[in-house]
């Protein structure tokens, strides 16, 4: 549903425009993302420097030296009025991340089982049950956000987070999921692992995930988790420097 | 290494941040990977152009200084931005102009005098493989520099560099009013915008009347300033594309201006952006060092970077 005063262009620098589309997050807001990505890509052209999509906006970076700001501005507008959804190519590319749910890897799976009121096995049937869609990449290269998680299944970031998560960790928190892409810090509840290579910098497009992508978690054994390259050596325990 | 790349200098000490940067990893960011580049803009730009490099070239970011480089041949170099107890030889470097060096020489840096980060510039510039369309070194990501993995300088590495097409022999250097006094209270030009209007009045009075301290929470992604708590009647928001000079206000708040290096996307109410120049200067702040906010328009904001980019463009061919 649209807000009124929306949609609104904010001034982000001398080389940016933030288009706001939504104020809440919506599946189908993607769809007239996704449209308005390729509607600004045709019209800057070369002046157009960076598009970051996210839930509600997109973030749209211009050489300011081809197009001035008040240019841009007018070029935005005439985008905005002649914006129709992205019907057909709205839906995305489907991946399916073959995830091996296991305490070792997932020390976590406990904790969301006991906040969600559910078996650990009640708890990876939910998670790779349902579709999800990316809404943005942020956070580190090839971090997709992805939702929206059943209900029953969110639950809140870790009080003291990880200094290392392993890299295809995967992740719940909120109403939302992801896949740690390498080796980071992070908050988030890790439910599992996948041997995908979620950023890989000899792939065409970099990304395995992109804004619009539809993902389905696919729980598969050990074995097949090794199989296709998969590191088993569990998460090293959590929240050591808290008890220290 | 390929043809007509050589060998220009040996670390002989790395300090403690020395990174390779080109004018920054674009058109890559909606896959949630950050920008990049010169942190001082303005410092680099300069360098390059002393050097008689084009716009883009790969220059060496010292930050803090304490590394040392031995010549490997003869080479035109410049550094410009920080003084950082530069020295070539032992003859104090002089910065802000091109000088040549020859294979043998030291170039070493050592404590900060005044700024933090102080640009090398070499004729032809240095030599890497470009990662997802850049050489700029992001440690954090594991993207770029001399290697391609974001490596920081260790002793012993060879830093390569292209053999130029043309050298600049006559002495070149920058105007004295382009070179700023980095101790001086740095007044940063802040264009308002994104959540402004949801601050209180009297954050708003306080934003641009107060004299900030730069914290020493300060690094390449961000740097957080103390002053007054700003209030904002929206505590968090649904994360969205950050730009560079990015002021956010958390909840503590504590204004953060975010640099090249942040995260792509975030979801704190923000005060607008600081110039491309106000993001350079605040670069140069050491903590503790007090600066002020200004507001700009857009006009006007636009105008000051043409003029820095015209300068530092009009390279000395």
């Amino acid at each position: 549903m649209r807000h009124r005063g929306l949609p609104s262009l904010e001034s982000a620098g001398i080389d940016g425009w933030m288009v706001r589309l939504f104020d809440t997050i919506e599946e189908n807001n993607l769809l007239w993302l996704t449209a308005l990505t390729h509607d600004c890509e045709v019209a800057f052209g070369e002046a157009l420097v960076d598009l970051v999509p996210s839930y509600t906006t997109l973030l749209v970076i211009f050489d300011p030296l081809r197009i001035s700001s008040w240019e841009a501005r007018e070029k935005l507008s005439e985008v905005l009025a002649n914006l129709v959804p992205d019907d057909a190519g709205g839906e995305g590319e489907l991946h399916e991340i073959a995830t091996w749910y296991d305490p070792g890897v997932g020390p976590d799976l406990a904790r969301v089982a006991e906040l969600s009121d559910m078996t650990v096995d009640a708890v990876i049937d939910t998670h790779s049950y349902q579709e999800y869609r990316v809404f943005a990449l942020g956070f580190a290269p090839g971090f997709a956000f992805m939702g929206l998680l059943d209900d029953s299944l969110a639950c809140p970031r870790l009080d003291t987070p990880r200094q290392k998560v392993p890299a295809g960790s995967v992740a719940v928190a909120g109403q939302q999921t992801a896949a740690y892409p390498a080796v980071t810090p992070g908050g988030w509840n890790l439910i599992g692992r996948t041997a995908a290579r979620l950023f890989d910098r000899e792939r065409d497009g970099f990304s395995l995930l992109k804004v619009g992508d539809r993902v389905r978690f696919v729980a598969v054994d050990r074995q097949t988790f090794e199989d296709e390259g998969g590191d088993p050596a569990p998460v090293e325990p959590a929240r050591e420097e808290a008890r220290s | 290494m390929s043809s007509g790349e050589i060998t220009g200098f040996r670390v002989t000490r790395a300090g403690p941040l020395a990174l390779l940067q080109d004018a920054g990893r674009f058109g890559v960011r909606h896959l949630g990977v950050t920008q990049g580049g010169p942190a001082d803009l303005h410092g680099w730009a300069w360098a390059n152009r002393l050097a008689g490099n084009d716009w883009g070239t790969p220059a060496l970011e010292v930050t803090f200084g304490s590394i040392e480089l031995r010549a490997e041949c003869d080479l035109t170099m410049a550094v410009a931005g920080a003084d950082l107890s530069a020295r070539h030889n032992d003859q104090p470097l002089p910065l802000w102009r091109n000088l040549k060096v020859r294979k043998g020489d030291r170039i070493r840096f050592g404590m900060p005098v005044s700024g933090l980060r102080a640009y090398l510039a070499v004729a032809g510039g240095f030599s890497a493989k470009p990662v997802l369309g850049s050489v700029a070194c992001v440690a954090r990501e594991q993207l770029g520099g001399f290697d391609g993995q974001g490596r920081r300088l260790a002793e012993g590495d060879r830093l390569t560099v292209a053999e130029p097409d043309h050298v600049q022999t006559e002495p070149v250097e920058t105007p004295e009013h382009e070179r700023p006094d980095y101790a001086a209270p740095a007044i940063l030009d802040l264009m308002p915008g994104a959540q402004i209007a949801d601050f209180t009045g009297r954050s708003l009075y306080d934003a641009f009347n107060t004299e900030w301290r730069v914290d020493d929470r300060a690094d390449r992604m961000g740097v957080r300033l103390l002053g007054p708590p700003l209030h904002c009647r929206i505590e968090s928001m649904i994360s969205e594309g950050i730009s560079l000079g990015a002021v956010q206000v958390p909840p503590d708040g504590q204004p953060i201006a975010l640099l090249n290096d942040r995260q792509t996307i975030g979801g704190y109410p923000r005060l607008g952006n600081l110039t491309p120049l106000a993001a350079s200067r605040l670069a140069q702040c050491q903590p503790g060092q007090n600066v002020w906010l200004r507001p700009i328009g857009a006009e006007r904001a636009l105008r000051k970077h043409r003029h820095l980019l015209s300068e530092s463009l009009a390279a000395g061919s």
